[in-house]
């Protein structure tokens, strides 16, 4: 069962061959078993979630299912869940059941997709290795002294087991494609408005963006399906028409051509990661893909402009978390000024802390031109750079990650260090194009590698088409850790 | 460019994060590392580039002035650390 596609376990639940109550229970079954080793899950409520397969039950009886009714999801942390703890990794969040579901959430449960629980994430979605959660680092299930990524690292850790079929996470700056790459599964971050953020608790404003994270590509056409569409609470959310992100799965890739930016296969890149990526691409040559090479000059620049714009952002956005409306609240404080000094001194970890004060400190007096706006500046040359590469490429293909995944605490002292993580990711992000990894190969470890592909905007259903026809000729997205089954 | 200790607590405290001395001298190095990954874009030219705010072109919508939200303060309020007769509560500001 845990091998099923997200197609498969809908036709089953379909054809009454299996109900969501006991396919759910099947999926809580591995979660009791695997989740004290690894870790992916803050929350999982039994009870709660064989509620919602029930509910799901009688859609799918009384004929009014929709294409994944019954399938269950995990769903990360950062999203608002009516009734459900919802953490975002923090101490700040700890005690916080939110009073209302987000877009995202709104979108699965309409679906009568039961819950699975709430991932395990890097809090606040601040970091690369799912080490700064207050609730605990997770483990990558393909070998547990080995990070899964992050910041969805719960999300990429619990499908990679399959202790979940899919689940949702967010990317900011590589959040889902990181730890897919990892955790050896497929993720895509949407282009920048497709999907809601109403209830996603904010990090960078200007770059967050929720996306689904699951075995496949097809299973992530179809979660997109669910995922996407316009939603008046969130203000950057694009008013378009409703796309099937499965319409081009089964297109013949002939003549498609295949960007390589040269950036991408400099210094730096791990050489088992540039074979497997370099064999993908003659694997996609073979089904008639056509490799250019492109330049993108200024990606070099993505990681300080980075850090510097998602932190001004993050310093905006996590000012809201004083102790007075939700969340923590210090236990002894003096004056008003005292208390929110306590509470935020107390309630965030170190990592959220060291990013709130880069962005008070880059949008104090003095600095903002020096600072933000060079960097908004720069934001704009990064995303010239694609727009130029798309005139000669339909897709941009490259390594999601510079290496596969490191030691749980290698990094964890070095925040610069672990930035460099995320060098392929975050220019996607600043442009607000789509972005996808996908399983590639393996390293001499047993550790997964990841292969990025970056689409123009609005084009996923052309990355999910590119990523389907890969992986109907490749077994990489199949495998599954040794040992869990 | 290189951040004093002093610069930390000044930051610290714009950013309402109480820090004593001795994470303050932790934090120093870490941002001051930070901030030299941030300084290679210093000298990249920029003359005439206009900021890039935002990934995609938008407008502000409007909305007509209608009530279209239902009052759940009982709800939100539940959920906060201090709550009496409706009212959050916070030291006093005002003597």
């Amino acid at each position: 069962m845990s091998d099923a596609s997200l197609s498969t376990l809908a036709a089953r639940l379909a054809g009454k061959q299996i109900s969501s109550r006991e396919l759910a229970q099947t999926y809580l079954d591995r979660i009791t078993a695997l989740n004290p080793s690894i870790n992916a899950f803050i929350t999982v409520d039994a009870e709660k979630t064989l509620l919602e397969a029930a509910a799901a039950d009688a859609l799918i009886a009384a004929g009014s299912a929709g294409p994944l009714t019954g399938v269950p999801i995990a769903h990360k942390d950062i999203f608002c869940t009516d009734g459900w703890l919802t953490t975002c990794g923090s101490k700040m969040l700890g005690n916080f059941v939110a009073p209302y579901d987000a877009h995202v959430i709104q979108r699965f449960k309409a679906a009568g997709m039961p819950s699975l629980g709430k991932t395990n994430m890097d809090e606040f979605a601040m970091g690369s290795s799912n080490e700064t959660s207050y609730f605990g680092a997770v483990k990558n299930p393909w070998n547990a002294a080995y990070v899964p990524g992050g910041s969805s690292g719960g999300a990429a850790a619990c499908v990679a087991a399959r202790m979940a079929p899919a689940a949702t996470g967010t990317d900011t700056g590589g959040s889902i494609r990181q730890p897919a790459a990892l955790c050896g599964i497929t993720g895509l971050k949407p282009t920048y408005g497709l999907v809601s953020r109403y209830g996603m608790i904010a990090f960078a404003s200007s770059l967050d963006q929720a996306g689904p994270m699951a075995p496949s590509a097809e299973d992530c056409a179809l979660l997109l399906n669910v995922m996407t569409g316009f939603d008046p609470s969130d203000s950057t959310s694009l008013d378009r028409e409703k796309e099937d992100y499965t319409r081009d799965l089964n297109k013949p890739l002939a003549g498609l051509r295949v960007g390589l930016p040269k950036e991408f296969f400099a210094e730096g890149l791990n050489n088992e990661v540039a074979a497997a990526v370099e064999a993908a691409v003659n694997d996609l040559k073979k089904l008639g893909a056509i490799p250019v090479e492109i330049s993108l000059a200024n990606s070099r620049l993505a990681i300080p402009v980075y850090y510097v714009l998602a932190p001004a952002e993050a310093s905006s956005n996590l000012s809201r978390f004083d102790g007075v409306r939700y969340g923590y609240r210090a236990p002894a404080y003096g004056s008003l000024d005292d208390m929110y000094c306590k509470t935020r001194a107390q309630g965030f970890g170190a990592e959220v802390k060291r990013r709130i004060m880069i962005g008070a400190y880059v949008l104090s007096h003095g600095y903002y031109d020096a600072y933000y706006l060079q960097a908004q500046k720069i934001r704009r040359l990064i995303a010239d750079d694609f727009s130029e590469a798309f005139k000669s490429c339909d897709v941009i293909l490259g390594p999601t990650t510079p290496g596969t995944a490191f030691k749980l605490g290698e990094k964890s002292d070095d925040p610069v260090e672990m930035y460099l993580n995320d060098l392929y990711t975050i220019p996607a992000n600043l442009a607000g194009l789509p972005g996808m990894s996908l399983p590639c190969g393996f390293d001499g470890k047993g550790l997964p590698i990841g292969l990025q592909l970056v689409g123009n905007y609005f084009s996923e259903a052309k990355m999910l088409n590119v990523a389907h026809q890969y992986q109907r000729a490749t077994d990489w997205h199949s495998r599954q850790p040794e040992g869990l089954k | 460019m290189s951040l004093t200790q002093d610069d930390v607590k000044r930051i610290a405290r714009l950013a309402r994060i109480e820090t004593s001395d001795a994470e303050a001298r932790a934090t120093q190095a870490q941002l001051n590392s930070i901030f030299d990954l941030i300084a290679t874009m210093q000298a990249v030219d920029t003359r005439g580039i206009a900021p890039m705010a935002h990934a995609q072109e938008v407008t502000q919508r409007l909305r007509d002035d209608a009530v279209t939200e239902t009052d759940r303060h009982a709800a939100f309020q539940a959920i906060a650390p201090a709550v009496e007769n409706g009212l959050y509560l916070v030291p006093k500001v005002i003597e």
